[in-house]
């Protein structure tokens, strides 16, 4: 094999190798969610166990509906949040305390989630012995989810307000909108790829956070994610396997139908270059 | 019509400073709630902490008794420093041989080893993508953001399946004759390693892609024209260009590996203690939260901040360097 030849073949060992790690575990979680056995080395034989032991776990469904709704609130006060804040940082120019705002935004994305968590608890503690309020639960967890998602969230929308024509918005101004018009008419529909993917983003850290829900949630309040880590921690537990598998489809889903939006979009601004080079 | 020209402009004006008014107050409200909100649960957490970590602790106290106090008249101010001291300092082993500066130190360790490691796997990957057909390429970003929307818990979860004695690492090594019997993958640094560079190798390979994607080819051909090798190419012309995406990919690995806490509960060893970990057995297991604290401010006042700070800088510099 000469150097010429690895010099060509390289790059397609290297891409199958690093995506052969990155789907090895995977394809472990759903071959072995139909195993017929606890065995998690040798495959025994197929069955459909696991998912029916999955849908009894009252602990897994529950926490799942309990995750879905946190997840859902979060999103929605973490983008909102954050689009005020990137309206803020991106629009306003200076205002007082620009710089320390702006610190305080960016922080959850470089501090350790579980000193985020151990300060918010230290906090709800605090306000709980002074105000009886609130107690550990599902809208602290909310609270901490949306702080943290709101810093990945105002990234994102940040980077779109600042690529957007600003003279568009002065245009509607002179044309006697009033300024929420001007937000709801013209820079909404404007930004409203960024919102859904900044909410996506707050969406997905929220469904998927164990730490900051571990140190937030009360007696008898457990996130799926919980549910997991603490059945992870003891052992082999095929269920889980199931859950993920079924997690899995849902998302290969939602790209692929994602994937075919996009083509078809494409497709469209081909046909029609003069409307897709406005926009 | 002089009157008429007064009035008109008088109304005009009062309706501009009406418009600024509402515009200005509006500006005020839309900042003020993030505002609050930040203030609220990231400032005042924060002085919580600061304020616990210089508590009393043992048994039976108020980590939130007050730190001034006044008794017979006089004020007192308790300022315990005693928290931080016993973090650096250990009765029998003397400075720094504490189980906190260790955590600190095995924390640090696997955080720049994973750092490494994804840049070592990672940017010959993200090269190869930016270089293959403009069509394969989306598919090819998808298939890495793919395994990242789904769990990250259950994707760590998998490796304890995979890396058990008779797991199927174990098997196909093997297989492949490069063991002759089953080796200890897990609960040690390997199975620490593993996990850690599997979550977060996409963190690397995305803004390394999105800096070789934009790479100018013709540089490339200079200097190929030029007569350096394709590999003198690659070292001398490649890697210097693409410098802020290898800055930004090994940041955003390192920082959330600092305090990684799952990966080592799930993978590691009973010594695989990282600092997130410590902290949690301190807060939940010791109960003691004054301890807790200082380590957290600890680590923030010593990481955090820094990295914070040096973050800021690199960013402000590519916004420079893009408006030139």
């Amino acid at each position: 094999m000469s150097m010429e030849w690895w010099r060509q073949h390289l790059g397609k060992f290297w891409l199958s190798a690093v995506y052969a790690f990155f789907y090895l575990p995977l394809a472990f979680l759903v071959v072995f969610s139909f195993n017929s056995t606890r065995q998690d080395s040798v495959f025994t034989g197929f069955s459909l166990r696991w998912y029916q032991a999955l849908l009894k776990d009252t602990r897994l469904v529950e926490g799942f509906s309990l995750s879905l709704q946190v997840a859902l609130m979060s999103a929605t006060l973490g983008t909102v949040l954050a689009t005020m804040a990137a309206f803020a940082l991106v629009r306003f120019g200076k205002f007082r305390g620009r710089t320390l705002f702006n610190a305080m935004l960016a922080s959850p994305l470089v501090m350790p989630e579980v000193i985020i968590g151990m300060s918010l608890l230290l906090l709800f503690v605090g306000m709980e012995r002074v105000l009886g309020w609130p107690e550990r639960g599902t809208l602290t967890i909310v609270l901490g989810h949306a702080l943290m998602g709101m810093a990945y969230a105002s990234v994102v929308i940040q980077s779109r307000l600042k690529e957007m024509d600003r003279s568009i918005e002065e245009a509607a101004l002179d044309l006697g909108c009033r300024p929420f018009q001007v937000f709801f008419l013209v820079m909404l529909p404007n930004m409203s790829q960024a919102l859904v993917a900044a909410w996506l983003l707050t969406f997905t850290l929220s469904f998927d956070d164990v730490v900051v829900s571990e140190f937030l949630a009360g007696p008898g309040v457990t996130t799926l994610p919980q549910v997991i880590f603490n059945y992870a921690r003891r052992g082999v537990n095929p269920s889980i396997y199931a859950a993920a598998s079924l997690l899995m489809l849902v998302v290969t889903l939602a790209v692929i139908i994602y994937g075919i939006q996009i083509a078809r979009q494409a497709r469209q601004s081909q046909s029609r270059p003069r409307e897709s080079s406005n926009r | 019509m002089c009157v008429h020209g007064r009035a008109a402009y008088e109304t005009v004006k009062l309706f501009t400073s009406l418009h600024q008014f509402s515009l200005r107050y509006g500006r005020l409200g839309l900042v003020s709630v993030p505002w609050f909100w930040l203030l609220l649960f990231f400032a005042v957490p924060f002085f919580i902490l600061l304020r616990i970590s210089v508590t009393d602790m043992g048994e039976g106290l108020d980590p939130f008794a007050p730190l001034i106090e006044t008794r017979n008249g006089q004020v007192m101010l308790h300022l315990k420093l005693a928290n931080y001291v016993s973090l650096f300092k250990d009765m029998d082993t003397g400075w720094l041989q504490t189980l906190y500066t260790e955590s600190y130190l095995l924390s640090l360790k696997y955080a720049l080893w994973t750092t490494l490691l994804c840049l070592l796997v990672g940017y010959p990957f993200a090269y190869f993508v930016a270089r293959s057909q403009p069509a394969v390429r989306t598919f090819l970003l998808l298939m890495v953001m793919l395994p990242f929307w789904t769990s990250f818990l259950l994707r760590v979860y998998a490796w304890k399946g995979l890396l058990t004695e008779q797991g199927i690492i174990n098997h196909l090594l093997m297989a492949l004759g490069l063991v002759q019997e089953p080796v200890q993958l897990l609960y040690n640094d390997i199975s620490m390693l593993i996990g850690m560079t599997y979550v977060y190798l996409p963190f690397m390979v995305l803004p390394l892609y999105a800096n070789l994607v934009k790479l100018d080819v013709r540089l490339l051909e200079a200097s190929q024209d030029l007569g350096a090798t394709p590999w003198q190419t690659f070292w001398l012309v490649t890697v210097p260009l693409s410098r802020s995406g290898i800055v930004a990919g090994s940041m955003l690995v390192f920082i959330p590996c600092l305090g990684e806490f799952v990966i080592p509960s799930l993978l590691g060893g009973a010594e695989n203690l990282m600092i997130g970990r410590v902290v949690w057995d301190e807060m939940f297991s010791s109960n003691n939260w004054p301890r807790a604290s200082a380590l957290a401010i600890v680590m923030i006042v010593g990481v955090v901040i820094p990295l914070a700070w040096y973050n800021q800088r690199v960013s402000r510099k590519a916004e420079l360097e893009s408006r030139t």
